[in-house]
């Protein structure tokens, strides 16, 4: 599909070690960022930000699993557990010290849960990681990129903001494109959910008068945003489906921070 | 002589049986499991100052922020003003620390009678808010029949309490003006709100009701105070007491880690052993069957979890910011807390009663919160964020999924799929593993 220009190069920890080197940080790519076809392309956009900073990073591959988040949040501690096992004897195997991630989901359970268990080792949000490229000038946004006279509103996802209190990372580096962030009525720390946590995602919501996406759609609806920024997989579906609903497909994008920002460093 | 008599009785009635209720109140908290939460001592002590005396979280809603401040500053300003009464109940005196105190005392009358009648007005809006005004929180399900008459009766208690002190120190002034107060002298007690209602309000009167109108809001101050403090362990208003040890010992981690259940652990770790003995006889101290996994009744839950059901006050600033109530499902975090306080109340009259291995046969999960409520949740932690005394609705939720999955095996139909993928092919969707990195190359 794609040219050999914009190829993008993703080693395995595997094949690095073979080739006797180490990565110096894992992209935890997440469930959502392998198969979900949307995400990939978000998958995709973290890819060419690490390779345009020539980060010496690498995947788990095959060798990666879920991190147990949804069984934990469904109340499986078991099916949990057996994963964060297996996935720290794995990690320390290879001598990992720091991972991105491109879910909020996997941050937070790697960063928060694992560590009791034996884990040890660094985790950043890749909004974070974007951010701290932006910062030490390793990735120039030509000109702040096509956003002139857009406007764009950050969703924030809850396992990012409540769960770990990061909610200035990514507005840090949506201030850097040319397009005007505006803040829903409901943010940062009372920002709505999109409906999808705590294993909903995975199942009907119970009976009610509304689905919670859709009211969160309405928030953005009501800002007039040209595109809703998201840093989560689960956010990025339940937000589309929600302008989908409201039929604004042509006036409003759905697109992840490291979307925003590939496109924006014409990567 | 009697009288003194009286309120020593009345005293020693008061605080006894407050302290009576106190001590079934933490009876009923330490059924809960053990947690340990003896860290950070500073940082606790840091959290207490700001969110429960200096009520942080309330000024993110600055108009019910500011009364409540009221009330609550009015509040500790009038327990001050409570030292002087016992003085004077004791020993028979009247205004005992007037001559003592001087100006200092008139400052200090002055500033309780000042914020007397902010809080008077404070506490009218907020019956007009519970009982006029159409505020969403307030008119939900779960606050109708006792929670809604618990919340009039604090409100009525107060303007009870403050009409006895404006009657009090106005009739004294009154009486003082005439030199015919308890006290010696004459002239005005320069108090800034009754120096200026005597007038108006008490001139009228003879001695002799002024003495009989300066007692009864005496006594009725007193009674009301008396009345207050051992209403409080019945109602939800024992905030005002539960607010500093339960911030104290709120979770300093960050919201989204949940617990890891080492019981669990041990097991799975078991698994992996492969020298381990499924038939061996357990150890010496090692339970032969762990804890039950999860939690089906209060006994189940942290103690911590239990100190929050007795700390809220069913302001629902949870229920209103949580997504699933906003968008009409049945949970209802607030509901949570408030049956697990009822339920906890429950089990243990049922343990001083019937002893303390009585069985009702009754459960938190099933006889008071249902499986679709539960199920409702998000995780999403808006409750935990909202709630201004840092009570966490969120862990008793998962830990209730926690006792229905994982004893119970109820999961809803689609997660069971989910959580067999996770199982099978380490995703919760149904892919191979070994086509993880396709999308590299898509």
């Amino acid at each position: 599909m794609s040219n050999e220009m914009n190829k993008i190069r993703v080693p395995t920890v595997a094949e690095m070690i073979a080739n006797n080197e180490r990565p110096d940080i894992l992209f935890w790519v997440g469930c959502s960022g392998s198969f979900d076809d949307r995400a990939k392309k978000i998958s995709k956009a973290i890819v060419k930000i690490l390779n345009y900073c020539n980060i010496k990073f690498a995947i788990l591959g095959a060798e990666e699993s879920c991190t147990g988040d949804p069984a934990k949040r469904a109340g499986n501690e078991f099916a949990f557990m057996m994963q964060a096992i297996q996935n720290i004897e794995l990690l320390k195997g290879y001598e990992i010290q720091k991972i991105v991630t491109g879910c909020p989901h996997c941050f937070n359970t790697l960063k928060n849960e694992y560590p009791e268990l034996g884990a040890d080792f660094e985790v950043v949000h890749h909004t974070q990681l974007i951010n701290q490229l932006i910062r030490e000038g390793r990735l120039l946004l030509k000109g702040g990129g096509k956003f002139d006279g857009k406007k764009i509103t950050f969703h924030d996802p809850c396992y990012l903001g409540r769960a770990n209190d990061v909610y200035e990372a990514p507005r840090e580096v949506l201030e850097k494109l040319d397009a005007e962030l505006v803040e829903m009525k409901r943010s940062k720390a009372k920002g709505l959910c999109c409906g999808a946590g705590g294993a909903q995602m995975f199942k009907d919501a119970e009976k009610g008068n509304k689905e919670i996406n859709i009211e969160r759609t309405e928030d953005a609806i009501e800002v007039n945003a040209d595109y809703i920024a998201t840093g989560c997989p689960f956010c990025n579906t339940m937000m589309t489906d929600g302008i989908k609903h409201f039929e604004k497909e042509e006036k409003v994008k759905v697109l992840d921070i490291a979307e925003l920002i590939s496109n924006a460093a014409d990567l | 002589m009697i009288s003194q008599l009286l309120f020593i009785v009345l005293m020693v009635v008061g605080f006894g049986f407050f302290i009576f209720n106190i001590s079934k109140i933490r009876k009923n908290i330490s059924l809960g499991k053990p947690l340990d939460r003896s860290d950070n001592k500073f940082q606790r002590i840091k959290t207490t100052l700001l969110v429960a005396l200096g009520q942080k979280k309330m000024f993110q809603r600055i108009v019910p922020a500011l009364l409540h401040l009221f009330i609550y500053v009015a509040f500790l300003f009038t327990s001050t003003e409570l030292i002087e009464i016992i003085a004077d109940g004791i020993s028979g005196s009247h205004r005992f620390f007037m001559n003592k105190l001087g100006w200092i005392y008139v400052l200090l009358i002055s500033t309780i009678e000042v914020l007397s009648v902010l809080a008077f007005v404070s506490t009218l809006y907020f019956l007009a808010r519970r009982n006029l005004l159409q505020v969403p929180r307030f008119k939900m399900s779960e606050m109708t029949g006792w929670p809604k008459l618990d919340g009039n009766i604090i409100l009525y208690l107060e303007i009870v309490l403050l009409v006895c002190v404006f009657t009090m120190n106005g009739a004294d002034e009154a009486l003082f003006l005439q030199g015919k107060s308890h006290i010696a002298g004459s002239g005005s007690f320069g108090f800034l709100i009754s120096s200026f209602t005597a007038p108006y309000f008490f001139s009228y009167f003879d001695v002799e009701t002024l003495i009989f109108l300066e007692r009864m809001g005496w006594w009725g101050h007193i009674l009301v105070v008396f009345g207050f403090l051992n209403y409080l362990p019945y109602s939800k208003h024992f905030h005002i007491v539960m607010a500093f040890p339960n911030t104290y010992y709120s979770n300093l981690n960050n919201k989204g880690a949940f617990n890891n259940l080492s019981s669990v652990k041990e097991e799975v770790l078991k698994m992996f052993d492969p020298s381990f003995d499924p038939y061996a006889t357990p150890l010496e101290g090692e339970a032969s069957v762990p804890d039950r996994f999860g939690a089906k009744d209060v006994e189940d839950l942290t103690w911590k979890s239990l100190m929050d059901a007795y700390t809220c006050t069913e302001c629902g600033r949870c229920t209103s910011a949580c997504p699933a109530s906003q968008t009409g499902k049945l949970l209802s975090p607030r509901k949570i807390i408030m049956d697990t306080r009822d339920r906890l109340e429950e089990v243990g009259a049922n343990k001083r009663n019937n002893g303390p291995d009585f069985k009702d046969n009754k459960s938190l999960l099933g006889d008071y919160i249902s499986e679709e409520e539960i199920w409702a949740c998000t995780s999403c932690n808006a409750c935990v964020q909202e709630c201004p005394v840092s009570i966490d609705p969120l862990s008793i939720i998962i830990d209730l999924r926690r006792y229905l999955v994982m004893e119970e095996s109820k999961v809803p139909s689609e997660l069971t799929g989910m959580l067999t993928n996770i199982e099978n092919n380490g995703a919760p969707w149904q892919f191979a593993q070994s086509d993880r990195n396709n999308w590299v190359d898509e």
